[in-house]
C-alpha cells in the first residue's frame, strides 16, 4: 500500500503511522468524551483517515480509503 | 453416530466409502428458540452448549459462507491461558480445562496437543513482567514456569542464542498450553450440535434484524426469508460492527487484517508454540509438518481479508532473528482474517442494549483459544440472562464506566493492542 503524501508524494505506508477514522472530533463537554474516545462506526468502504508522515514531512494528513479494497482515493493535510 | 475403533475398523472393511455427512445442511424453518448469527467456532460452540448445557435445542446458527470459510480456519491454532489480569484470566483458564476434555465431550479428535506454550525473554525488565505474569497465573492454580537461559536452550537448541542485540535470558513456559486442530474444532461442534437437533444453515447472510414496535427483537431477516427469533446472539468477530449497525449500535471495535503464514511440510523441528520477546514473531508446527507462524496486525482498518508486504516482511525478519534455520524453508501460504481490534484488547459477551440481542465480540487476535470457554459462556448469557462467573468482566459498559481489561496497557488504540 502506497501513500499519496501531498507534501513527499507517493510513499510506503510503513513511513506512516496511523491514527484512525478523521470522522471523530473532539467534544468540548466531558459527556461526550466517551463516544469520541470508544465507539467507532467500522467503516466497511471509502472511509477519511487519519495517517502521520513519521519518517518524512511529519504532517498530519488524510487519506481517503476504501476499506475493502485498500484502494486509496486521494489524500489532504489534516487541515 | 458415535465415533470408535469398532466403526472405524467396519468401515475400513469397506474401504471408508461409506462414511456419511457429519451434521446435516439445514434449511431455515420459519422460527427458533434462539438464533445466533455466525457459524464460526464461537458461534458453534455457544450452540452445542446451548443444546448440551441448557436443555435448548430449538437453535438455529445463520452463516453467510460456509462452516470453517471465515477466523475459524484463518487462524494460527494455539491455545494458552498465560493472562495476567483477573478479568481475563479465569475466563481462559475455563477454557483450557474444556480444550483438555473437549474430544471426549465432542466424540471427536480435535488433535488438542499440549505441547507447551513459551514465551521468551531478552531484557531484566522483561523478566520481571514474565514473573509476575507467572505469579499471577499460578495464583489463579495455572501453571506457569520461569525458565532460565539453559532451561530455555534445552528445549529449543535451534535458536540464535548468540544475538547480541536480543540475547534469549530466558522465558516463560506454560505446559499445559499447545495447539488444536482448528477445522476439527470446527466440524466436531458442528456435528455434536447437530446431533443434538441445532440447524447448522450456511450460505445464509443477515440482511437485517426484525424488531416488534417496542424495539425488541423478534428475529433476522436473511437472503433465504425472515428467521423468527426468541433471543438472537450475534458471534461474528471481525464483521461486528457492520451488524450491530443494523440495530443501530455503534461498538468499541475497530476491524484490522492479520495475516498468518505456513511453510512447507517439515520433520519435527519446533518442540511446541515459541515466542520472540523483542519482536512480534510465534511459530508453531503442525501435524502435518508446516511451520505456522504469524505477528503483528497490520495496523489499519481493513475488511479485505488480505495484509500487505510490510507485515510479512516484519514477520520474518523476527523469525530470522530468533531462529535462523527456518530461512531454508519454503513459504506456502499465507492469508488475512479480520479481526474485531477492541478498544482495550479484551473481548465483549454481554446484553446488547436492545432486548433480545445478545452480543459476542471483540476478540482480537486471540479468539480461537477462547473458542470453548466462549461459547460456554455466551451459552450461560443466552439462557440464563446472567453472565457465567468467569465472564462477569467482559461487559460492553466498561468503557464507559472506566472497568477495563487492557492487557497491555494501550490505551484506547486497538491497532496496538
Amino acid at each position: 500500500m502506497r501513500i499519496p503524501c501531498p507534501h513527499c508524494g507517493t510513499r510506503e505506508s510503513q513511513e506512516f503511522v496511523y491514527r484512525g477514522d478523521a470522522a471523530p472530533v473532539r467534544p468540548a463537554d466531558d459527556g461526550a468524551m466517551f463516544d469520541y474516545v470508544y465507539l467507532r462506526d467500522n467503516v466497511a468502504g471509502v472511509m477519511r483517515e487519519h495517517w502521520y508522515h513519521a519518517q518524512g514531512c511529519r504532517q498530519w494528513i488524510v487519506v481517503t480509503r476504501d476499506t475493502r479494497s485498500h484502494a486509496i482515493d486521494h489524500a489532504e493535510f489534516a487541515r | 453416530m458415535r465415533f470408535s475403533i469398532f466403526n472405524l475398523a467396519a468401515h475400513a472393511l469397506t474401504g471408508h466409502r461409506r462414511w456419511t455427512p457429519s451434521w446435516r445442511d439445514a434449511s431455515p424453518k420459519a422460527g427458533y428458540d434462539v438464533v445466533i448469527i455466525g457459524g464460526g467456532g464461537h458461534g458453534l460452540a455457544t450452540a452445542f452448549y446451548l443444546a448440551k448445557v441448557h436443555g435448548i435445542t430449538n437453535v438455529a446458527i445463520v452463516e453467510k459462507g460456509w462452516i470453517g470459510g471465515g477466523n475459524a480456519g484463518r487462524n494460527t491454532t494455539i491455545i494458552r491461558s498465560n493472562y495476567g489480569l483477573p478479568g481475563n484470566e479465569p475466563f481462559y483458564e475455563w477454557s483450557m480445562k474444556l480444550w483438555e476434555g473437549l474430544e471426549q465431550a465432542l466424540n471427536y479428535n480435535a488433535m488438542v496437543s499440549q505441547r507447551g506454550v513459551l514465551n521468551l525473554c531478552h531484557s531484566d525488565a522483561q523478566r520481571d513482567a514474565y514473573a509476575r505474569r507467572g505469579n499471577a497465573m499460578r495464583l489463579h492454580g495455572v501453571d506457569a514456569e520461569l525458565l532460565d537461559r539453559n532451561q530455555v536452550r534445552a528445549m529449543a537448541p535451534f535458536m540464535n542464542f548468540d544475538n547480541a542485540r536480543f540475547p534469549i535470558q530466558g522465558g516463560l513456559l506454560q505446559p499445559r498450553g499447545g495447539t488444536a486442530r482448528h477445522d476439527a474444532v470446527n466440524w466436531g461442534y458442528a456435528r455434536a450440535a447437530s446431533a443434538l437437533g441445532v440447524d447448522i444453515i450456511q450460505n445464509c447472510e443477515v440482511t437485517g434484524l426484525l424488531t416488534d414496535n417496542q424495539g425488541a427483537m423478534t428475529g433476522v431477516e436473511t437472503n433465504r426469508g425472515p428467521i423468527r427469533a426468541g433471543k438472537v446472539g450475534m458471534a461474528v468477530a471481525g464483521n461486528s460492527s457492520r451488524l450491530a449497525a443494523m440495530a443501530g449500535l455503534r461498538l468499541p471495535i475497530e476491524s484490522h487484517v492479520l495475516q498468518a503464514f505456513v511453510s512447507e511440510g517439515l520433520k519435527p523441528v519446533i518442540p511446541g508454540v515459541i515466542t520472540f520477546g523483542a519482536g512480534h514473531f510465534y511459530i508453531s508446527q503442525s501435524d502435518k509438518g508446516g511451520l505456522v507462524f504469524g505477528g503483528d496486525i497490520d495496523g489499519y482498518n481493513s475488511y479485505a481479508q488480505r495484509g500487505n508486504l510490510p507485515v510479512v516482511q516484519d514477520v520474518c525478519e523476527g523469525g530470522m532473528a530468533l531462529m535462523p534455520m527456518i530461512g531454508r524453508a519454503r513459504l506456502l501460504r499465507s492469508w488475512g482474517g479480520i479481526v474485531d481490534m477492541s478498544m482495550d484488547g479484551s473481548p465483549i459477551i454481554d446484553h446488547a442494549p436492545v432486548p433480545g440481542l445478545y452480543l459476542n465480540a471483540g476478540w482480537c487476535y486471540g479468539g480461537f483459544k477462547a473458542t470453548p470457554a466462549s461459547g460456554w459462556c455466551f451459552a450461560h448469557l443466552l439462557a440464563t440472562d446472567t453472565a457465567h462467573e468467569t465472564a462477569t468482566a467482559f461487559r460492553l459498559d466498561r468503557f464507559a464506566t472506566g472497568d477495563l481489561i487492557d492487557e497491555k496497557g494501550q490505551g484506547a488504540h486497538p491497532n496496538l493492542h
